[in-house]
């Protein structure tokens, strides 16, 4: 029998799909693997290829099997095809289909829509690995280190398992997208990545931290909707995914966490308690809370955008074929189809912002934004918590929707975080408030220099509360390679 | 009053509410509200499947109660409950094992300390209990060797298990349940045997994920017997780990002075092999004494005689030899007085004592005369020390 808990190692690729058994599959997964290889060695600078790494590996997909930890060499870190385990008897979780058994092939009619998602989840994943590529040469700690690489190469490997269903399911087609998810490029003139967000620049790590709290949030949701797909493997595909996604979510929540608590800490060890107090704050050699709160502003915004228009029938459409669900769609107690239900939008209206109700199945997107959003404020709360418990007067906020936005009924329009419409001499009077300036971004720039001694800390970040894999502060989560 | 309980709790300052371990539980044991995720005490089965799946750390938290904290005062937490002082009986008390066999099994093994064990300050955090009897790690046989002399009437042997795959995080000092095949007399399948872990936490060869023990073969033991018997390529079905206050400090200051009989040394080749892969440039800072009948009873005479005397002083009693007079560990002890009354007064000094139960009262007796003739009372001595973490003793 089949095991499809165990990863198999019998060939190239570990998996838990039978690859062995599937010829054409494992045929056309192997000649792409090169290319694969390639795309990673030019992307990391070479001591970090050559050095070990305390990273988690997945050996089964059962909850005691997907977090081995041991040292390993990027370059040998086991990336492959896991899928969640099948559910006996799934049934499609929403839309017209819903109650039918799940499909475990794709259907002719849902064939290049389906196709299309997995290439935009797709393209996202080696993306951020590109953005990421020079930060190791800063990192705070070699924890911090270690967390980056273990991001990257997870995002790696959900690259391969968008992958595997494109060649698995999609046949000529799905190999071409394939090898065009390793020759666009986050950033590139001829080829950029799909999504506006993963053509920006990561330039260090408070950068970093948003986008792993923020962006990546975004990348959680979508997973959580295709999680709920009516086409199984997907669904196992992404089920799996989430479990590592988890991870990125950790280390955005507590890097930005432990940068608030740092400055926090040097701002009471200086005896400066307004946090406005900018250059003496800054002269600490920390980050001071207004300049996070104007990163917050932008990650956050930046990542709405990536929900796409408020309403959108392509969602509608996906939602009402079954091929992409809604968050906790199982834990929603309504009839799965939307028929008749209305959901309240954002909408400009003569110049001013109005909600109004318009068919729940058209506001697929608005509603998984929405709960982006409720999701992403938990971490700002804990922020806060951090800020009180340290005794400074200051409050992380959550910008208003319409603030700072490209895509939606927001777009080309102006205003202010807490949502008033502006006008442009208004609003570039105010932006350097709200947003991260050329002069914030060198500031921060400034404080990136390495730290590599284990148990040690760049000055503008605190400690963790807890190692990694129950380490002690001092484990040398990385053994740098040294030329 | 009501048995005290185990009680699995989620730290809300370390919590990033992924809901990863909510969605893992079989049990539906685990929720969350706006504010906290929480774990109902009256469905967890400790199977400790959310345990690995958590990306923080948050998950591994312990708490034994005599009433369980409710589901609603675990929401209103902002931050996890110090342990409250519940009572001095290990066993029921303490957090060596969540399973009461081994629990017991344990606390009868520390009882010697005179009051329950502390951990040292700076030791690591250990895992406990994430295999167990529904839930047993497979294990295969790597190696058996014999330690002990081919013409002694004891045999020893040094065995090697590989965990392959499987996750087995295990720290110096603890123990593993091993499960005999078979049934007893009544029919049951056999209860595991704990047996110390001794080899160092990245195991046997660093980072392949063996670990070894040293089990000697006992006159119709059905454990030790089925293990001194196993082959290359066996499998075994263990539990574990178990233990969570006879660890290793971190801190390379900590002075050790580790006493054991036969097997009794398994954890501390654990302690040693960490010290040398660590800080192998310590000096002075680890004594073993250690007694066997001869010579060639004694378990890995060979290799320690490679360990430098720099970096362990070694105090090696044999009470059967032809050419002297008996010797027990307590008069080795004796004999290096001095060392060791400075050891017993000085706040990085640990002790740790291993092996028969037989060893306990005279060892205990040097160790007190020690202390008299530089005017420190034992008791109190050790009382202090153990409160401290720095006194521990496992005998069986």
């Amino acid at each position: 029998m089949l095991d499809l808990i165990n990863v198999s190692y019998d060939t190239q690729i570990p998996n838990n799909v039978g690859l062995s058994s599937d010829k054409r599959v494992l045929k056309a997964l192997e000649k792409w693997h090169p290319g694969y290889i390639n795309w990673w060695s030019d992307l990391i600078p070479q001591n970090f290829q050559e050095s070990l790494i305390y990273l988690r590996t997945a050996v089964s997909v059962d909850p005691k099997g997907w977090a081995k930890f041991d040292y390993v060499k990027m370059p040998e870190y086991r990336w492959g095809v896991l899928l969640a385990p099948q559910v006996e008897d799934r049934r499609i979780p929403c839309g017209e289909h819903f109650g039918e058994p799940a499909w475990q092939e794709v259907p002719g009619e849902y064939r290049s829509l389906l196709r299309r998602l997995i290439v935009i989840q797709g393209d996202t994943e080696p993306a951020s690995v590109e953005q990421q590529r020079f930060l190791g040469l800063t990192a705070p700690s070699l924890y911090d280190m270690r967390n980056l690489f273990q991001v990257n190469v997870e995002e790696g490997r959900h690259l391969w398992a968008m992958v595997y269903l494109l060649h698995k399911y999609f046949g000529r087609d799905g190999r071409e997208e394939a090898d065009d998810l390793l020759r666009r490029s986050s950033g590139s003139e001829e080829a950029p990545r799909m999504l506006g967000a993963f053509n920006e620049e990561t330039p260090d790590w408070l950068s970093f931290f948003m986008f792993t709290y923020f962006t990546d949030r975004d990348g959680k949701m979508q997973l959580e909707s295709l999680a709920q797909s009516g086409f199984d493997p997907l669904s196992r595909t992404c089920r799996f995914m989430l479990t590592e996604e988890a991870h990125h979510m950790f280390v955005g929540e507590t890097g930005v966490g432990r940068t608030i608590q740092r400055t926090c800490e040097a701002m009471n060890a200086a005896g400066i308690t307004d946090p406005y107090d900018i250059d003496k704050i800054r002269d600490l050699g920390v980050i001071d809370l207004p300049l996070i709160q104007k990163k917050l502003n932008m990650h956050y915004t930046l990542s709405l955008d990536l929900f796409g228009q408020e309403v959108s029938t392509n969602a509608a459409n996906a939602f009402n074929s079954g091929i992409k669900g809604r968050y906790m769609e199982q834990r929603i107690d309504d009839d799965h189809k939307l028929e008749g239900d209305t959901y309240k939008v954002w909408d400009m209206v003569d110049g001013k912002m109005v909600q109004h109700e318009v068919p729940a199945l058209t506001a697929i997107n608005m509603r998984l934004r929405d709960d982006y959003s409720r999701d992403a404020a938990g971490g700002v709360g804990r922020w806060n918590k951090i800020i009180a418990k340290l005794g400074v007067q200051f409050e992380m906020t959550l910008p208003h929707e319409s603030f700072n936005r490209k895509i939606g009924v927001f777009a080309d329009k102006l205003f202010d975080p807490t949502g008033n419409l502006l006008s442009g001499a208004e609003y570039d009077a105010g932006e350097a408030n709200w947003l991260p300036t050329h002069a914030d971004g060198d500031f921060i720039q400034s404080l990136m220099k390495p730290c590599t001694e284990p148990g040690k800390y760049a000055g503008w970040i605190a400690p963790p509360k807890v190692g990694i894999d129950n380490k002690p502060g001092d484990f040398e989560y990385v053994k740098l390679h040294m030329a | 009053m009501t048995k005290p309980l185990k009680q699995h709790l989620i730290d809300p300052e370390i919590c990033i509410r992924c809901y990863t371990c909510e969605m893992t539980c079989a049990l539906g044991a685990i929720e969350h509200d706006d504010n906290n995720v929480v774990v109902d005490a009256s469905k967890c089965n400790f199977c400790m499947d959310c345990i690995p799946v958590c990306p923080t750390g948050s998950i591994d938290e312990w708490r034994v109660v005599t009433d369980p904290y409710s589901v609603e005062d675990q929401f209103g937490w902002d931050e996890l409950p110090d342990q409250q002082e519940i009572g001095e009986t290990e066993a029921d008390t303490g957090l060596e094992a969540i399973d009461e066999t081994m629990a017991a099994l344990l606390a009868e093994a520390h009882k010697g300390a005179g009051g329950k064990a502390k951990a040292p300050a700076s030791a690591s955090k250990p895992t406990i209990n994430m295999y167990n009897l529904g839930k047993p790690a497979q294990a295969t046989v790597q190696g058996n060797y014999r330690l002990t002399d081919e013409t002694s009437d004891s045999d020893v042997r040094h065995i090697i298990l590989n965990f392959a795959n499987l996750p087995f995080p295990v720290l110096e000092g603890q123990s593993i349940g091993i499960i005999p095949p078979g049934t007893d007399a009544d029919g049951k399948p056999h209860l595991p045997r704990l047996y110390s872990v001794s080899s160092p936490r990245d195991g046997e060869r660093a980072n392949f994920n063996n670990l070894s023990l040293t089990v000697k073969r006992e006159d119709r033991g059905v454990c030790s017997n089925y293990i001194c018997d196993l082959k290359q390529g066996d499998t075994v079905q263990v539990t574990g780990p178990f233990g969570a206050t006879f660890l290793l400090p971190s801190d390379p200051d900590a002075h050790l002075l580790m006493i054991c009989t036969g097997t009794g040394s398994a954890p501390f080749r654990g302690f040693t092999m960490r010290r040398q892969r660590e800080n192998p440039s310590l000096t002075g800072s680890l004594t073993l004494a250690f007694g066997a009948r001869r010579q060639g009873e004694l378990p890995y005479f060979g290799p320690l005689k490679k360990v430098p005397e720099s970096f362990m002083k070694k105090l090696f009693a044999f009470s059967r030899r032809e050419d002297g007079p008996k010797q027990y560990v307590q008069d080795k002890l004796r004999e290096e007085a001095a060392q060791v009354a400075t050891l017993l007064q000085d706040p990085g000094g640990y002790i740790y004592i291993c092996g028969l139960k037989a060893m306990e009262q005279g060892v205990e007796e040097a160790l007190s005369d020690i202390a008299r003739s530089v005017g420190l009372d034992w008791t109190s001595l050790r009382d202090t020390m153990r409160e401290d973490g720095r006194y521990h003793v496992e005998t069986y």
